[in-house]
């Protein structure tokens, strides 16, 4: 399917809800230190006050956190999570804008729209991962990923706290992987850069 | 989606049409909203779209409001308003008068805001409120003084945690699903229309707020934006901006200088 992402990647996308930062937590100590790419993080922020989900995620990793802030330059090696109340677009330049746009969802920032944002610039050099949660939100973005030919890594819901979301994008789209966190880390581990 | 080619050739038709430049917008959220409109009339194609917005001023009225990201709420970053309240509004206390700008106030709330702000301050009087967009339409409503009564709740909470004291419901008179503020809290508002693309400065302001529009600009439409807020500053004006948004990179930074380290105010020292 979309194998090529993996040796052709350009960017690495993850959303998440209600039972995704468990997931993280598992998966963010284990990239290495000289990760290639930027990753973008889109999670529902719940009550989690501002500052504190990444001073924790930045707890667990040697890559750079840091919140996005509108027009930032996405750089290798560093996670930029979606503020709380915007949602984040993906700008063909590299850069990302936030948009204060209607919830989807019930959700801002949501994940479909990062998604969706994100397969029409990057396409098969996307790599989309949705973690646990309790919300139908990210299924339409991972089928749109997977339409544009990016590689579609799904949390086994078996092992995800709430089972739905990662359920629904598998009925909802086709899925390249089904994987653990520990194995979702291992295999991002080995993607590679695409080199132009 | 329409291309991005596509949509590219659509920015330089409608501007040759219509007069408004869209080229300055950050594109991502452009094309999605031009999607949006796509399916909300129901074209059959991209062609009729296109057909449609040629042909008809009202068909492109309606594109302008369905482009333009019009979401806002009252006192929106309540740590915001504190900020305002306790280190912006005590040094405008000391001016005989205080013009404040509101660039891009869409329907109106954040406006309402700053005037109970002001009030509480009690300098209301000595103050004028320039509230300006370039969508007509949610000018028209913000007008009205009337906003949706569900979000009473959540606006009362938002202005007790901005360090309001008083009772909110003070403000408005409820009607079934809406809530009509007082008619005294907007006789110091201006709205009017203003494009940020295109128009000039009209005054010299000691507080302008610009929140949540430039994150629909390009980095080179931003540059300008900020340009002609410096070009309307005082010499001593605030600038404040939405709570992702930054004047770095902008040319104009090194005159200003940030005045509280959580909150995107600067302060203009020459
Ligand atoms: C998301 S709203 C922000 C409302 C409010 N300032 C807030 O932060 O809640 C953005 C507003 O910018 C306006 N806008 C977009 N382009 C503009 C332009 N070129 N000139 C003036 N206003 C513009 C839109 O019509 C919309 O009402």
């Amino acid at each position: 399917m979309a194998e090529v992402a993996l040796t052709n990647a350009r960017l690495i996308i993850i959303g998440g809800s209600s039972g995704s930062l468990e997931a993280l937590l598992q998966m963010l100590p284990l990239l290495k230190t000289s990760f290639p790419l930027p990753v973008v993080l889109v999670l529902h922020r719940g009550t989690l006050a501002d500052n504190s989900l990444t001073e924790l995620l930045a707890s667990r990793t040697t890559l750079q956190v840091k919140e996005a802030d509108d027009k930032d330059l996405l750089e290798p090696g560093c996670i930029y999570i979606a503020p709380p109340d915007y949602h984040v677009l993906l700008e063909q330049d590299g850069s990302l804008s936030l948009d204060v746009s209607e919830k989807i969802n019930f959700s801002r920032p949501s994940i479909d729209v990062s998604f969706i944002s994100a397969a029409e610039v990057y396409g098969d050099g996307l790599i989309a991962v949705l973690l646990s949660g309790a919300n139908a939100d990210g299924a339409l973005g991972m089928l749109m990923v997977a339409q544009k030919g990016g590689f579609v890594l799904v949390q086994d819901p078996a092992t995800a706290a709430v089972a739905y979301m990662p359920e629904k994008a598998i009925q909802q789209s086709p899925v390249d992987r089904v994987l653990e966190p520990i194995a979702i880390a291992a295999l991002l581990n080995k993607v590679r850069k695409r080199n132009r | 989606m329409l291309g991005y080619d596509d949509t590219e050739l659509l920015i330089e038709k409608i501007n040759q049409w219509y007069g408004y430049d869209f080229s300055g917008y950050a594109r991502a959220s452009l094309r999605r909203r031009i999607e949006g409109f796509f399916l909300k009339n129901k074209f059959s194609s991209y062609s009729s779209m296109e057909l449609s917005l040629a042909q008809d001023p009202a068909c492109f009225t309606r594109f302008v409001e369905e482009i333009t990201v019009n979401v806002t709420e009252m006192f929106r970053d309540p740590g915001f308003y504190r900020a305002l309240r306790e280190k912006i509004l005590p040094v405008l206390a000391t001016y005989p008068f205080i013009r404040i700008w509101h660039a891009g106030c869409s329907t109106g709330e954040e406006v309402y805001s700053m005037a109970i702000l002001l009030s509480e301050a009690s300098l209301l009087h000595k103050s004028i409120l320039y509230a300006t967009d370039v969508n007509q339409a949610v000018l028209e409503k913000a007008r009205t003084g009337i906003f949706a009564g569900a979000s009473m709740q959540q606006y009362s909470e938002n202005y007790m945690l901005s360090g309001g004291q008083k009772d909110f419901s003070s403000y408005y008179t409820a009607n079934y699903n809406s809530a009509k503020f007082a008619p005294w809290l907007g006789e110091r508002i201006i709205f009017s229309s203003h494009n940020l693309v295109a128009d000039s400065s009209f005054n010299e302001f000691q507080l302008i707020l610009c929140r949540n529009v430039l994150i629909y600009f390009d980095k080179q439409l931003q540059v300008k934006v900020l340009q002609l807020f410096d070009k309307s500053l005082d010499s001593l004006g605030f600038l404040a901006l939405g709570s992702k948004e930054s004047i770095r990179f902008s040319g104009i930074a090194d005159r200003y200088r940030q005045v509280d380290p959580k909150e995107k105010i600067w302060r203009k020292s020459r």
